[in-house]
């Protein structure tokens, strides 16, 4: 049985949907059904690796209905499977269960996205920031973030050399 | 006043006030980059390890949604410095899978061949600086001098030694001729007698082995848990590789072996390493001496192609897209959809999360960099060691910082 037959069975009723582009085989679930449907395929169907998490933010992109994707690319290391786990999350709380229990993995990764975008991940263990300073208030990859400008520099504590 | 022992246990109680903190980096000979460790000690050894990154962050994945196709190739190889080409092949092989362009056999094979010099190249700096770190200047000094030949190599097809920006959306910039196949012939030829000479100095070198043997021990299943993949992966005994398990470019039609080891720690990874550049000459001697003839980019009928340079100035078509391809208000369609394509590079996984809207420019250019995944595990890893083994640890790992904070 193929791991979306598989899928198709157990979440009969939770509204996946399934796709394919190139050789990109992907699902796209409904937020609530995320947790479930990952610890199923990591528990029974043995996806043991999760490759990546990342984002995307729909918020200028023609005829998207949500705030948010993120996305989870999960590989089975005994066949050699790849599958692409899509999710939607929207403003004005964007929160996620984490995968950390499942895959130690999805730590830095989950950390990355809520730096660059603000997603928060409940039951992370450590959710800072990573890339940018703590001090920072923004979340530059999301699209009403500009390109240009002073940005947060100006806004950060200065020490001087007398304070020093 | 009689000593009692309850004395003792009164000034061991408070809060492991013992233990102190160092500050690793940012700036340290041994990080090679800038990152920055707080390590907890217990006299030498290390108790708790929290890296602080971060320093490097420069929005590459930003600049990557306003920059179209082929600019981007410019900022995707200052991730990866120690390969920069093999990041650049890597960004195009996931653009041209979103856009459905099916390279010709001569650039498959062009591209195949510099993917495994970067990758010797990337083994050799691992390699030469990790023994480096640990005292061995000899092994550096030979290693660095056939990373000179390799960067002689590309500047000979690109014209450029290190940032070359050489791919392009369906093809190279430019061709190459056989004084450039002749050049990479003389590399092989004298590679093999430099690595065995490497292999002498620091396979069996004592003071090396008893720096790095048992140090930094990764399980297998750790490795699949935490997502590390490459050479790293492979020293632990994972058998995972994609230029095997989803092959690409040429390497469907090569002979290799994916090299392995069961040791799992620092010493186990140097061998593997090794082994590998082996493989990789092995790839490019069968790669170099069947290139096909042909063109080497698609044709530009397809509107994504930059076309070449002499249709360019004589013909009016050529011109028209040309201007097409790289005027900032024309441009091409594009799916609007979503891709992600991995290859194996020197690191690990190297995967980009594309997302077209319609438009010549990524809607979302996402970077996988194994650099990222792999420091994570680095906590974990050097608890319980020494100080002195943070360096050999950070070595084996090949922190890149600029791709590790893009």
């Amino acid at each position: 049985m193929s791991t979306e037959d598989a899928l198709k069975s157990k979440f009969a009723d939770a509204g996946l949907a399934f796709s394919q582009f190139r050789d990109n085989r992907r699902i796209v679930v409904p937020a609530e059904s995320l947790q479930p449907l990952l610890t199923f395929m990591n528990q029974d169907l043995g996806f043991d690796m999760l490759a990546e998490i990342t984002a995307v933010d729909y918020l200028e992109y023609e005829g998207a209905t949500d705030r948010f994707g993120v996305v989870y690319v999960v590989v089975n290391t005994k066949t050699g499977e790849r599958l692409i786990v899509k999710t939607f999350v929207n403003d004005p709380d964007p929160v996620l269960p984490s995968m950390c229990s499942l895959w130690k993995a999805a730590d830095w990764l989950e950390r990355e996205v809520y730096d660059m975008f603000g997603i928060k991940f409940s039951g992370h263990p450590d959710l800072r920031r990573i890339l940018t300073p703590d001090e920072f208030s923004a979340y530059p990859l999301r699209k009403d973030y500009p390109l240009k400008g002073r940005g947060e520099r100006h806004n950060f504590p200065v020490i001087t050399r007398a304070d020093s | 006043m009689p000593f009692e022992v309850s004395d003792l246990a009164e000034l061991d109680a408070p809060e492991q006030e013992y233990l102190w903190t160092l500050n690793f980096g940012p700036q340290h000979p041994a990080t090679h980059t800038t990152l920055r460790l707080i390590l907890t000690l217990d006299g030498e050894k290390v108790v708790n390890a929290v890296p602080h990154i971060g320093y490097l962050h420069s929005g590459f994945e930003k600049l990557g949604e306003h920059l179209d196709f082929n600019q981007y190739v410019t900022i995707v190889d200052r991730m990866n410095y120690i390969s920069p080409l093999h990041n650049e092949i890597s960004w195009h092989h996931a653009v041209e899978k979103l856009l459905g362009i099916e390279i010709t056999p001569r650039c498959k094979y062009l591209r195949t061949i510099l993917a495994e010099l970067m990758r010797i190249q990337d083994h050799l700096l691992n390699t030469g600086t990790c023994a480096l770190d640990l005292g061995g200047f000899t092994a550096f000094l030979y290693f660095f001098q056939q990373r000179e030949l390799i960067y002689d190599i590309v500047e000979t097809a690109s014209g450029q030694r290190f940032h070359t920006s050489y791919t392009r959306v369906g093809g190279v910039a430019f061709d190459v001729n056989n004084a450039w196949v002749d050049k990479v012939r003389s590399f092989i030829r004298g590679f093999a007698a430099v690595h065995a000479e490497v292999h002498r100095l620091l396979t069996r070198n004592r003071i090396f082995i008893e720096r790095v043997q048992g140090i930094g021990y990764l399980s297998a299943e750790d490795c699949i848990n935490w997502g590390v993949t490459g050479p790293l992966a492979r020293a632990s005994g994972v058998l995972r590789d994609l230029r095997k398990d989803e092959p690409y470019l040429a390497y469907p039609d090569l002979d290799f072996k994916v090299i392995a080891s069961k040791g799992g720690d620092c010493y186990a990874r140097y061998l593997v390493r090794m082994q590998e550049m082996v493989e990789s000459v092995k790839i490019i001697e069968q790669c170099i001496e069947n290139i096909p003839e042909g063109p080497v980019n698609v044709d530009a009928g397809g509107k994504a192609v930059i076309p070449a340079k002499p249709s360019v100035y004589r013909s009016i078509e050529g011109l028209i897209q040309h201007f097409e391809v790289l005027m900032p208000n024309r441009g091409f369609p594009t799916p609007k959809e979503e891709i992600y394509a991995a290859t194996e590079s020197p690191n690990g996984e190297l995967g980009y999360y594309i997302v077209g809207d319609g438009s010549p420019r990524s809607y979302r250019a996402r970077t996988r960099p194994p650099s990222y995944v792999h420091f994570a595990v680095f906590p974990q890893i050097i608890k319980n060691h020494q100080l002195s083994d943070v360096v050999a640890v950070l070595g084996s790992l090949n922190i890149i910082a600029a791709e590790l904070d893009r």
